[in-house]
């Protein structure tokens, strides 16, 4: 069981970042902590946190065996009450994400299955869910050709940035968006949004994005280098 | 022969055309299929319209009933999609309708909605919930004690790519074609009277309008795939455009990385698009004759 624990991401670590509204909140994660899965991870975001455990590459149903491709299937369990729509929606994002990075068709026939339990929820959910999943996948070995990571944005009324919000910022805010951007070129994977914005503002959280994801990366490269660098 | 190398290499005989800048079906890569537009076709729902993108056909019904209003926010009214309520969920759960039955596509089988009609449905209701396409306020008929539910129901009758698109439209202009009727409180009995002579629109306040691309080979952008394009791409895109250019979504889910100044060409044809498809709209709205 390794645990590590990243330092704040705060404005001190880097004196560019715009205002004092643009720090992502401390997070930390914990790789192989499960002994059933190939593959698990917990990442935790401020107060947010979500498990995840990936079997793969496996055997896979004859129905939904694809031939020159890896199957992605991702479940995504709600902390409490069933899985609805929404969870379904959100199911969909993470596995269209993944599909992008997996290098599938090295694996054809065999089916790859993410499975993400929300632990807490206080903001940026699905942002969490993506880090999880990126860092699960790499604990069990599965071939990628980038890293990803998930990072969300909400514009207040008033028109200031905050990256990373709380439940309460989410809340209060006018529009919130969210991105899974790869570690290669920084490209927008995925985008989900929530509320009204004009083009600039979208452009001007992308930005801000990017410029966030550095920090991600950085932290899924330092847990890495300390996890192998023990044995 | 041409048949014949398209189903064995589907993607190189697409690419073939993709090369001289067109697609198979003879568009540029920014165009949009023929759109038509049907409005008031069904005479029991209070609202209806029937949209075809080339041949992608979704028709939409809204219908109106009443409802005490939730306790939280005692001067709203509903806008409920899901006539098909999954048993153990919240009676006011506000997720639309999208039904794509086997009808439409060799690909869908009978039963409970797949994960298709799933992710259409939450698309719509983050469309009508972000835009603020009509207010809930508006929907409220007595403070604490009657509001309007509209139940919006989309089916999709032909599938052939785009359906996101084709829905957005489909419920926007039935929405403007719902005529409610003015309904009184009785103060001695307490009990509603509608008049049904006296009929008004619904206050639309926005209009969103839904563009769709594809995106192939992790480069290229084309509009309103159809279903053989979306097959074959690699991510797609739809961006949600308001008036004076807001974006009430962009909802891309997955697949090939875009960068920005991609998504920047991507939202000035949506602005383009929005232009047009309201255009029609109007046109639309305006030739239907009144009841």
């Amino acid at each position: 069981m390794e645990t590590e624990f990243a330092p704040s991401a705060g404005p001190e670590a880097d004196p560019s970042s715009r205002g004092s509204g643009c720090s992502l909140r401390h997070f930390a994660c914990e790789q192989n902590l499960l002994s059933r899965p190939d593959g698990s991870a917990s990442f935790l975001q401020g107060d947010t946190s979500v498990l995840v455990g990936v079997y793969g590459p496996a055997e896979v149903k004859v129905s939904k065996e694809i031939f020159n491709k890896a199957t992605l299937e991702v479940i995504l369990k709600p902390k409490i009450g069933l899985p609805g729509v929404a969870e379904k929606s959100r199911e969909r994002l993470i596995r269209n994400t993944c599909e992008a990075v997996v290098l599938g068709t090295l694996h054809p026939r065999t089916s790859i299955t993410i499975i993400l339990q929300i632990v807490s929820d206080a903001g940026s959910l699905l942002a969490c869910c993506l880090n999880a999943a990126c860092l699960a996948l790499v604990d069990a070995g599965v071939p990628m050709r980038a890293l990803f990571c998930g990072v969300t944005c909400a514009l207040d009324p008033d028109g200031s940035l905050v990256l990373d919000p709380t439940a309460k910022q989410e809340k209060e805010a006018r529009a919130i968006l969210t991105f899974a951007l790869d570690s290669t070129e920084q490209k927008l994977l995925m985008s989900t949004t929530k509320g009204l914005y004009s083009v600039a503002e979208f452009q001007q959280c992308l930005a801000a994005a990017q410029h966030a994801s550095h920090h991600i990366f950085r932290f899924y490269r330092d847990s890495l280098q300390r996890r192998y660098s023990k044995s | 022969m041409a048949a014949g190398f398209k189903t064995v290499e589907p993607l190189e005989y697409y690419r073939r055309f993709l090369k001289e800048n067109c697609r198979p079906d003879g568009r540029e890569l920014g165009e949009f299929r023929t759109t038509t537009v049907n409005i008031g076709s069904i005479t029991t729902a209070d609202g209806s319209a029937l949209v075809k993108l080339g041949n992608t056909t979704v028709i939409c019904g809204v219908k109106a009933e009443f409802a005490a209003p939730p306790v939280d926010s005692l001067n709203k009214g509903y806008i409920v999609h899901s006539c098909r309520v999954v048993p153990h969920s919240p009676f006011f759960q506000t997720v639309p309708n999208v039904d794509l039955p086997p009808l439409c596509s060799s690909r869908f089988r009978s039963g409970p909605p797949g994960e298709e009609a799933q992710v259409a449905s939450q698309f719509i209701a983050d469309v009508i919930e972000n835009s603020q396409v009509i207010q809930k306020e508006d929907l409220c008929i007595s403070y604490g004690k009657l509001a309007w539910v509209l139940y919006c129901d989309l089916i999709c009758l032909d599938y052939d790519g785009n359906i996101l698109d084709a829905c957005t439209f489909a419920l926007l202009a039935a929405l403007r074609n719902v005529e409610l009727p003015a309904v009184t409180i009785n103060e001695e009995t307490g009990l509603a009277e509608v008049n049904l002579k006296k009929k008004s629109h619904l206050n639309i306040r926005a209009h969103p309008i839904a563009t769709s691309f594809a995106i192939f080979d992790d480069t290229l952008l084309i509009v309103d795939p159809t279903g053989e394009e979306e097959h074959l791409a690699t991510g797609t895109l739809t961006v949600v455009m308001d008036e004076e250019s807001k974006l009430c979504c962009l909802h891309k889910p997955g697949g090939s990385g875009l960068t920005g100044a991609k998504l920047q060409d991507c939202m000035s044809r949506a602005v383009t698009r929005h232009k047009e498809a309201k255009k029609l709209m109007d046109e639309v709205i305006k030739s239907v004759k009144p009841k």
